[in-house]
């Protein structure tokens, strides 16, 4: 919202209000883009492979159900709370479906549509707990880490793991679905060309409106730069097996969820919330339900993120969800900018943070690093990433940004 | 945003609101008792008084957070009761209390709109929004620099005008305001003041909430003092000093009993008639013309 802030207009006035911004502390996804820099650097110049575009094509495969579990997590820590038990959650989806749909012999759709309903029933439970009794978000979802890890063992009952078949769709969406190549062009362009319009449509209304307006030229400068980006992005990963339908599904939702956030009355009421609970209610916006449909949707793109998870795997068993699916989907969250404050932070922290863990991962397996490893590096990352949100938010403060 | 209904401009100013005898007590303490309240529209009223003299209790009683034990309300001549915040609001009885509750991490535009946002196609209507927005701080003379930076980077003044008007958001005819200035200093007060008498020339009944005679003499147009839950005194702002105020805050004064007979009039006045020049001998109260000269040379 902030780069609306106009004084002074043109390509060279943006420029200069961004680096106002940067200068107060307001950094936005700076830190993680330079951050995202020097770890594919570093790892290139460790492993030639790294960069490769067969590679690239497994990160972005990798990074869709982590990263759709992240999404609800920025959500959830927009309000200033947190949600632990997304692993398990997201275990308990896989279960759901692979029991329901292998064991029971439910139609497919009707299994997803069991294991997300599970998903949002879950949130409901947090949301009413958290609202009802006052509880903190911290320690009702850690008992929920807990509870459903066990009820998803329960559910998995004494086989303990379930094979997903092949040749079921949700295997091949996970696994095998990528765009042609004609086709992931023509998604850029056509996203490309939306976006450019909304820019150029909001920019009419403020012109008209007598409000400061962003010029056509800047307007053509963003879209351009970002049809160049995507362009290349999608040529270099069709040098190799071409771009994942299911990692589009994953930016879509990411793209939906940023456009729900900045766009209508319940994303302005999250933040709201996330910035200051008494000033919310006190507006009138019922504070409850806010927190309701927030743990809810989390909770609910959890259970996503274990289907698409499970579906990958063409397995459900014992450790799904487990290990490090639940801390890096946090991590990826916070490490992708959403202030543990609340109140900062885009549904876009998702998709980079999410880029920046499998990257971390995908590069120390390419150099035969164990995950000992692994967990030490996105620990030092993940700390990293807290101290430049606490560093730019006492900067802010210190320049009335806060 | 054209605030006042421009056929209310010319006519005299009406009564907007009308509490009687209100009591309040929590428990054993008795923080109200049959006090007597008013508000014209396009009228600022101090209220003045120790603390726990029930300056708080009566605007809570006000703003719904407290109903009423006893006494009467009457809204625009019709008597109501105000059993909570939303009634209030429904009225049109806006309070902007001390600790002004916005939100840091929003724009102006975000906080002022907030949970009244408009809405167009199912989005949020920005432009409505911040053309609104930029309509109402240009009427109120506010000075804010954007209207999309945070309201974390503004002053304690621009904070509370953002404050105040975001209260007008809902057009109300009566604006409580919470000591305003107690957290301000020197040229943020002044424009908090000047921003009051905006109030007043829009039309709004003003409720101010004040600690400090000074300010308290410089805007309001009539002074209600409480003392222990009772009132204890009304003055007319321009012929009072600040002595005989602190007095009747004190107790140096009790005018408890004095104060009733001829402000008697208050019950005697029928409903119906305070469209129609209610109340003959509360005219000279708040005929100020004079003295609004005088004090726009100083304070400008």
């Amino acid at each position: 919202m902030t780069d609306e802030a106009i004084d002074s207009t043109g390509v060279r006035g943006s420029a200069e209000r961004l680096w106002a911004r940067i200068r107060g502390g307001d950094l936005g996804p700076l830190p993680v883009i330079v951050g995202l820099v020097v770890i594919w650097t570093v790892f290139q110049a460790l492993n030639p492979v790294f960069l490769s575009s067969r590679n690239l094509v497994d990160l972005t495969m990798q990074c869709a159900s982590i990263g759709i579990i992240s999404l609800g997590v920025v959500v959830v820590l927009l309000l200033g709370e947190i949600d632990l038990s997304v692993g398990s959650v997201s275990g308990l989806a896989a279960a759901i479906l692979a029991v329901g749909f292998v064991q029971l012999r439910w139609p497919l759709i009707l299994a997803i549509v069991a294991a997300v309903a599970t998903g949002c029933l879950v949130g409901l439970l947090y949301g009413w707990l958290h609202a009802r009794f006052g509880l903190p978000s911290f320690v009702v979802t850690l008992a929920g880490l807990l509870g459903f890890l066990g009820l998803q063992l329960w559910v998995l009952g004494e086989t303990g793991s379930i094979n997903l078949p092949f040749d079921s769709w949700i295997v091949e969406f996970a696994q095998q679905w990528f765009l042609p190549e004609w086709a992931s062009y023509v998604v850029v362009v056509v996203s490309v060309a939306a976006y450019a319009w909304s820019l150029i449509r909001r920019a009419r209304r403020r012109a008209a409106a007598n409000l400061e307006s962003q010029s056509y030229r800047e307007i053509a400068l963003r879209a351009g730069a970002l049809l160049a980006f995507l362009l290349a992005a999608a040529w270099y990963l069709n040098l190799a097996r071409g771009v994942g339908v299911m990692f589009l599904f994953f930016v879509a939702l990411v793209v939906a969820m940023h456009i729900v956030l900045t766009r209508t009355r319940w994303g302005r009421a999250v933040y709201a919330v996330g910035g200051s609970v008494e000033a919310a209610r006190r507006a009138g916006i019922r504070v409850d339900r806010i927190y309701l449909s927030v743990f809810a949707l989390c909770s609910s793109l959890a259970a996503v993120g274990g289907i698409l998870a499970a579906a990958r795997l063409a397995a459900a068993n014992q450790s799904s969800g487990g290990g490090d699916t639940n801390l890096n989907a946090i991590a990826a969250a916070i490490i992708g900018g959403a202030s543990l404050f609340g109140g900062r932070g885009t549904a876009f922290a998702a998709l980079l943070g999410v880029i920046v863990i499998q990257s971390i991962s995908s590069g120390l397996t390419l150099l035969n690093l164990n995950s000992s490893v692994q967990f030490m590096v996105t620990g030092a990352v993940l700390v990293l990433a807290v101290i430049v949100d606490s560093i730019s938010r006492r900067t802010r403060a210190a320049t009335g940004r806060a | 945003m054209t605030a006042v209904n421009p056929s209310r401009a010319g006519r005299p100013r009406e009564r907007v609101l009308t509490m009687r005898g209100i009591g309040k007590h929590f428990g054993a303490v008795r923080a109200l008792t049959d006090v007597d309240f008013w508000v014209n529209e396009g009228e600022v009223v101090a209220l003045v008084g120790d603390n726990g003299a029930g300056k708080s209790t009566l605007v809570k009683v006000l703003a719904g957070v407290h109903p009423p034990d006893a006494g009467t309300i009457e809204f625009d001549g019709d008597e109501v009761t105000i059993s909570s915040p939303a009634d209030a609001q429904e009225l049109g009885i806006a309070t902007v209390f001390q600790d002004l509750a916005l939100c840091d991490n929003l724009d102006v535009v975000a906080n002022l709109w907030l949970g009244r946002e408009l809405v167009s196609e199912g989005k949020l209507d920005e432009v409505d929004m911040e053309q609104r927005t930029w309509a109402l701080l240009r009427e109120l003379a506010a000075k804010i620099p954007s209207v999309r930076i945070p309201v974390a980077s503004l002053s304690g003044g621009q904070r509370q005008t953002v404050a105040i008007a975001r209260s007008l958001i809902g057009e109300p005819r009566v604006v409580i305001l919470d000591e305003p200035t107690a957290a301000l200093g020197v040229a943020q007060t002044a424009e908090v003041l000047n921003l009051i008498e905006r109030l007043r020339e829009r039309g709004h009944g003003v409720v101010l909430i004040s600690h400090n005679m000074a300010e308290v003499m410089a805007v309001a147009d009539r002074i209600v003092v409480l003392r222990l839950g009772r009132n204890n005194g009304e003055y007319n702002a321009a012929d009072v000093t600040s002595e005989t105020l602190i007095a009747a805050i004190t107790g140096a004064i009790d005018n408890t009993g004095t104060r009733r007979t001829p402000t008697g009039r208050t019950p005697t006045v029928p409903a119906d008639k305070t469209d129609d020049r209610p109340n003959a001998d509360v005219i000279p109260l708040t005929s100020r013309e004079p003295r609004r000269g005088r004090r726009r040379g100083g304070a400008s």
